[in-house]
């Protein structure tokens, strides 16, 4: 991974879930603030595994488990798509809800990676 | 308030719909945490990584369940797979520190009750069972609308 790239991801991925969870629980609908923030979070994502892919080969190795690493970023790219459809579905200020904690997770799996990344397992 | 006897044509509305994301979330962390376990250290802690397993399949099983939940066999699933999921994270985050030893090799979704997932697995069940007695079969379903102040997207 990229130390700078890793915090924007997180730093990204955070400030869109707080918006929408805040936004959601003040009664706002999904809108081009939310869903273009989940798009730009996958953007992101997919960003991310052409660096997981490539860091190795260019001589940044993962110190941790790469299985563990795979597992999380794999799941970090499932969330936004199937919460974006799933909220959209009934479109209602839970959906704004349901997109925040989406986000807030992407964040937390995202920082798990890069700890996964740079310590090295037991 | 005219739309207040309407019946919808599924229960999984509003909030109900935010429950099943945050299980579908924890269900995804518990079945990548065990699958990573099994894979690469079954040896080690057999016990410890088949119970991360069972709480990654109670997790899905939960997950389908709250979904469904409209047809009372998917009801009654999705209690027992809520109280499994209750007895799972109060019976491990006990034993995880009063005999720390048996998990001392790696930790599963419910050590420390949940706490490397800010005790989510914890409040879970408890937000569950409150979903599913406040829309048991045949129950009036109230859900405030609120359409007044949902005017504007963001």
């Amino acid at each position: 991974m990229i130390g700078w790239f890793t915090i924007v991801q997180v730093v990204v991925a955070t400030v869109v879930g707080l918006t929408a969870v805040i936004a959601g629980l003040a009664g706002r609908r999904p809108g081009d603030v939310t869903v273009g923030g989940m798009a730009l979070i996958l953007v992101l994502l997919i960003v991310q595994v052409v660096i997981a892919i490539v860091a190795p080969l260019a001589g940044n190795p993962p110190a941790g488990s790469l299985i563990e690493f795979w597992a999380y970023l794999i799941g970090a790219l499932l969330i936004p798509p199937f919460a974006v459809f799933w909220a959209l579905v009934e479109r209602s200020r839970w959906s704004t809800v349901i997109m925040g904690v989406a986000a807030l997770s992407v964040a937390i799996m995202v920082w798990r990676m890069n700890v996964i990344w740079t310590t090295p397992a037991l | 308030m005219s739309s207040l006897g309407t019946s919808a044509p599924t229960r999984m509305t509003g909030i109900g719909r935010v429950l099943v994301v945050v299980y579908a979330i924890m269900a995804l962390a518990a079945t990548g945490r065990s699958a990573v376990q099994i894979l690469e250290d079954w040896q080690n802690a057999p016990l410890a990584y088949a119970l991360s397993a069972a709480a990654a399949v109670v997790y899905i099983l939960a997950t389908v369940a709250l979904v469904k939940s409209d047809a009372s066999g998917w009801y009654t699933i999705a209690w027992i797979a809520i109280s499994f999921e209750l007895v799972g994270v109060i019976v491990v985050g006990t034993l995880s520190l009063t005999h720390p030893d048996l998990f001392s090799h790696d930790a599963t979704v419910w050590s420390g009750y949940g706490y490397g997932y800010f005790w989510v697995p914890l409040v879970l069940p408890f937000v569950g069972m409150w979903w599913l007695v406040t829309h048991r079969h045949g129950a009036p379903v109230y859900e405030p609308l609120a359409a007044a102040d949902e005017g504007s997207s963001w």
